[in-house]
């Protein structure tokens, strides 16, 4: 049994939608809201490397790369907006961010 | 059922199930160690798939430097975590269902995908050059303006991640270079005429 591409998709299909279910599921909680955020563009990943690899065409490759720097911005910007609204509210649950009352 | 067969299965598991453990966990510090077990399956996966490159960027720089900032963050922050995970029963029914519902729309596209046979590539893979040189002979020649982008990206974060966390307390002295280099003989220096036996008075 050869390992084709239709499995490299079914199993990024499948982390995306652990990540889609962890953002309901958690929507108190920022912080895992962010992890389940990283596993999304995890499966996103994994989908451009398949097809990269399937097509031998190095392009999937390098937007995997771009993906990744942009996912560790947005994840060190997203801790450090965090950090700073912990320490002003003492508090980090969903429902409280409300002051602007958007 | 050869060894690369095996292996992407045990990779895939391991994946699938860590993913499961991040979002159902009740301890964020174990969500964190999951999605680490995550992120390292899937760099097998990457391996297997022939990037080796970012398999080993995914490990050394995602592991190692981003989770280890949510680690720092989870572990900074003093929240009663178990009054964040009350929530995740009375919400299983819904994301329950609009998992279901995604995952069914995925495999439905995923099952009913063909590539065309006669695709024009962009950027054929060379076949005389490990993984990395071919990804830097594409990425710093096609793609250079791309990577600088990516590279202010990274900066602007890092200012505003700065930015954001830096604290001035006020009753902490702090060393003023400009005006450090700012002082003069005039300014640093007074002279006083002081007569002869008396002294100068203390202020």
């Amino acid at each position: 049994m050869v390992i084709g591409l239709e499995h490299y998709l079914i199993v990024a299909a499948i982390v995306f939608t652990l990540g889609v279910a962890g953002i309901i599921l958690n929507r108190k909680n920022v912080i895992i809201i962010m992890m389940s955020i990283e596993l999304i563009l995890l499966a996103v990943n994994i989908n451009l490397v398949a097809f990269s690899a399937q097509l031998h065409d190095l392009t999937g490759q390098i937007f995997a790369l771009f993906i990744l720097t942009v996912a560790a911005a947005e994840a060190a910007i997203g801790l450090a907006i965090l950090v700073t609204y912990f320490r002003n509210r003492r508090t980090i649950a969903v429902e409280d961010i409300n002051m602007m009352k958007g | 059922m050869s060894v690369a067969t095996v292996f992407f299965y045990l990779f895939s598991f391991v994946t699938i199930a860590s993913s499961v453990m991040v979002i159902t966990g009740r301890n964020p510090v174990h969500s964190v160690l999951f999605l680490i077990l995550a992120f390292v399956s899937a760099a097998g996966l990457f391996v297997l798939a022939g990037a080796e490159f970012l398999a080993m960027l995914l490990v050394v720089v995602y592991v190692g430097a981003v989770m280890v900032l949510f680690l720092f963050v989870v572990m900074m922050l003093d929240v009663d975590f178990a009054e964040l995970q009350k929530s995740v029963r009375r919400y299983l029914p819904l994301g329950g269902l609009i998992g279901a519902i995604v995952l069914a729309e995925l495999v439905l596209v995923v099952g009913a995908w063909t590539v065309a046979p006669q695709t024009a590539l962009s950027t054929p893979t060379p076949g005389n050059l490990t993984n990395t040189a071919a990804l830097g002979q594409v990425l710093y020649t096609q793609y250079v303006y791309l990577f600088q982008a990516a590279g202010f990206v990274l900066l602007t974060a890092m200012v505003g991640a700065i930015v954001l966390t830096l604290q001035h307390k006020p009753d902490v002295k702090r060393q003023n270079i400009s005006a450090q280099n700012a002082r003069t003989r005039a300014t640093a220096i007074e002279n006083k005429n002081v007569p002869s036996r008396t002294g100068v008075p203390v202020p």
